[in-house]
């Protein structure tokens, strides 16, 4: 992995969300790409301010289900056509119908599946340790803070410069996210 | 809002789904304090050890079960379904209102469900755990069941039928535990954040950190977060609808009278939903007043219930309309038999008070008096439940204890061990309820945060 400095980025705190969106959209008009916000619910006009391309999820949730309802589907066939086929009253060996009601349940059991884990392996959840969690005052993200970290990695990254953009931009603290 | 020219700002205080005075720091702290405060209240310890002892039962009655056999169970031919089924339908049907609380009104743009979905979920999980002793334990030795119960390689070589709705019955049910479960834990990851970053002693920190799973909060994973949730509300309602249905399958694929008719799957649905909104207020009621939570839960959440107990109960009572009316107008003398034995045979009584609990007591909910007063919604939830308890009791023993031949006719009554079984489950029940509001967020923190900044902008 390359070697970004001591620092994750620079994280600016917000007291509201009018403050937090207007000043996404002024850090993603400045130009920079590598920026995310926090905040403790979710806020969709902070989305579109930070330009976050379209969620893959649904795709993934889509492949749940089709594979769902082809597992239970075959394992159906397989079960009770060709490896224990039986005469149950008479009925053919492939009694579709009847297989329609367990292959249905298996396609929403994996595309449920499929968005769980979906979410959390495209979120990076678990993740044991993450550098924001070292800015004071964080945890109150998960209360009624918002934050914006313009993250080292970002090609127009300058510490000092971040940090006087985020100043110019009406920002309520300014602090260094140290690895 | 429309309500202004209607009454005011007195309509426009009644309309409220969160209490004036709040903001994002007041609901966050409200709600997570009851989790994280350090000292149980006492009431808190009485409740708990009265529902843990009367848990105990179950203990004994499923020991006991297991050490002599299924026998001290009471069902016998003719009546081979006796409380087993009947506490599993119940169960399962309390079930379904979480699930219709927090994915159907998810998707029809519903806001006041936010603070009662949480608990409701937790209620559908811990229904659908009591639910499953029945179903388990009826088979009399369920560790060789599950051959027959489960599609697994085994070294007999058997597969179940996949042709049989008993089958479908556990497909349907097991697939909604485990969505039920992942959808409650999806909700609960960013509250479990909260938890974790408010909690003041390290071991509680440890372990809600490591539930919450590094959830940060950031505008990348809410995006997904709410992708995923959306998705899963819309998985979820087919699959509720779908677990009654099957569930109706167990009876009205066989060829009993009383069983045998089309209009079980939504008759079961629709009563699967009224019988679930009477547990949630049965829950919701105490929660408010004990938790003083009255801001979060107001008058509103409980009328909005109590409409929906009315226009699901209006269901139902089509539904004992549909059986009487199939009954006489089929001119079959099986049916017709079937519905006069129902309501003048020796189980009269419990046809009758099944029809006082869930066809004349739901119309009560007319009146805006009786649907805004606390302890009648309180009582009538209790009367509800009762009548659903009865319609399962009705459909099953009512329909087989009058065989086709009457030489095989005979009277089920539920034994010691059947009542200690359900009681045992209610104990259950109510204790793993217990557990969750002492450890969990019973209303949704993060919903809460986001209904309340839409109700400010919806009042500016």
């Amino acid at each position: 992995m390359k070697d970004h400095g001591p620092l994750h980025g620079i994280m600016a705190e917000f007291h509201s969300p009018d403050e937090v969106v207007e000043a996404a959209q002024r850090v993603h008009a400045a130009g920079y790409t590598k920026v995310d916000a926090y905040s403790p619910y979710p806020i969709e006009a902070l989305t579109e301010a930070l330009d976050l391309h379209k969620s893959h999820l649904p795709k993934i949730v889509l492949a749940g289900g089709i594979f769902g309802f082809l597992a239970g589907w075959g394992l159906e066939y397989w079960a009770a056509v060709i490896e224990y086929p039986m005469n149950i009253g008479g009925r053919p060996h492939f009694s579709w119908p009847a297989f329609i009601v367990p292959a249905y349940e298996t396609t929403i059991l994996f595309a449920a599946f499929g968005a769980v884990f979906g979410m959390l392996a495209l979120n990076g959840l678990p993740q044991p340790y993450h550098p924001v969690f070292n800015v004071p005052g964080f945890a109150l993200a998960s209360r009624d803070r918002f934050f914006i970290c313009i993250e080292s990695r970002d090609p127009k990254f300058d510490p000092e410069g971040a940090k006087q953009f985020f100043a110019s931009i009406g920002a309520r603290a300014v602090s260094e996210v140290e690895h | 809002m429309a309500s202004e020219s209607i009454g005011g700002t007195h309509q426009a205080e009644a309309d409220r789904l969160i209490a004036p005075g709040h903001d994002l720091g007041t609901i966050t702290d409200r709600i997570s304090e009851i989790v994280l405060r350090r000292k149980t209240p006492k009431g808190w310890w009485v409740g708990f050890a009265i529902a843990f002892c009367v848990m105990q039962l179950l203990l004994i009655a499923m020991g006991y079960l297991l050490f002599v056999g299924i026998g001290v169970w009471g069902p016998n031919v003719p009546v081979g379904w006796g409380f087993d089924i009947i506490n599993f339908v119940w169960w399962i049907g309390i079930g379904h209102a979480g699930t219709l609380i927090s994915a159907i009104l998810l998707l029809l743009r519903q806001e006041w469900r936010t603070s009662i979905n949480r608990f409701a979920e937790a209620m559908t999980l811990f229904a659908v755990a009591c639910a499953a002793f029945y179903p388990i334990f009826h088979t009399g030795r369920p560790w060789v069941a599950i051959y027959w119960l489960l599609p697994y390689p085994n070294t007999m070589g058997l597969w179940p039928n996949f042709r049989s709705p008993l089958i479908w019955d556990v497909f349907a049910v097991t697939t909604y535990a485990t969505v039920s479960a992942l959808f409650w834990f999806v909700g609960l990851i960013p509250d479990l954040a909260t938890l974790r970053d408010r909690a003041t002693s390290k071991p509680w920190k440890v372990i809600y950190g490591i539930f919450a799973m590094g959830w940060r909060g950031s505008a990348k994973h809410w995006h997904n977060y709410e992708t995923a949730y959306l998705l899963l509300a819309a998985l979820a309602t087919p699959l509720v609808v779908s677990v009654h249905t099957v569930v109706s399958f167990d009876f009205a694929t066989g060829i009993v009278p009383g069983w045998h008719a089309t209009i079980f799957p939504p008759y079961f649905v629709a009563g699967a939903i009224y019988a679930g909104f009477a547990m949630v207020l049965t829950l919701a009621i105490p929660l408010r007043k004990f938790y003083k939570l009255e801001d979060f839960i107001t008058l509103k959440h409980l009328e909005n219930m109590a409409k929906v107990m009315l226009a699901t109960g209006l269901i139902v009572a089509y539904g004992y309309m549909c059986e009487a009316f199939f009954a006489w107008y089929s001119g079959v003398d099986y049916e017709t038999y079937m519905i006069k034995n129902r309501m003048l045979g020796p189980y009269w009584w419990a046809y009758w008070l099944l029809i006082l609990c869930n066809v004349v007591a739901p119309n009560l909910l007319w009146a805006k008096n009786l649907r805004t007063s606390v302890p009648f919604l309180f009582g009538i939830s209790f009367v509800v439940s009762t009548g659903m308890w009865l319609e399962r009791y009705v459909i099953i023993v009512t329909s087989l204890h009058r065989d086709f031949l009457p030489s095989s006719w005979g009277m089920y009554q539920g034994t010691v061990f059947d009542w200690a079984a359900f009681i045992g489950t209610l104990g259950l029940f109510v204790t793993l309820l217990f557990l969750f509001v002492r450890f969990l967020p019973a209303i949704s923190i993060a919903e809460m945060r986001t209904l309340y900044v839409k109700e400010g902008e919806d009042r500016a």
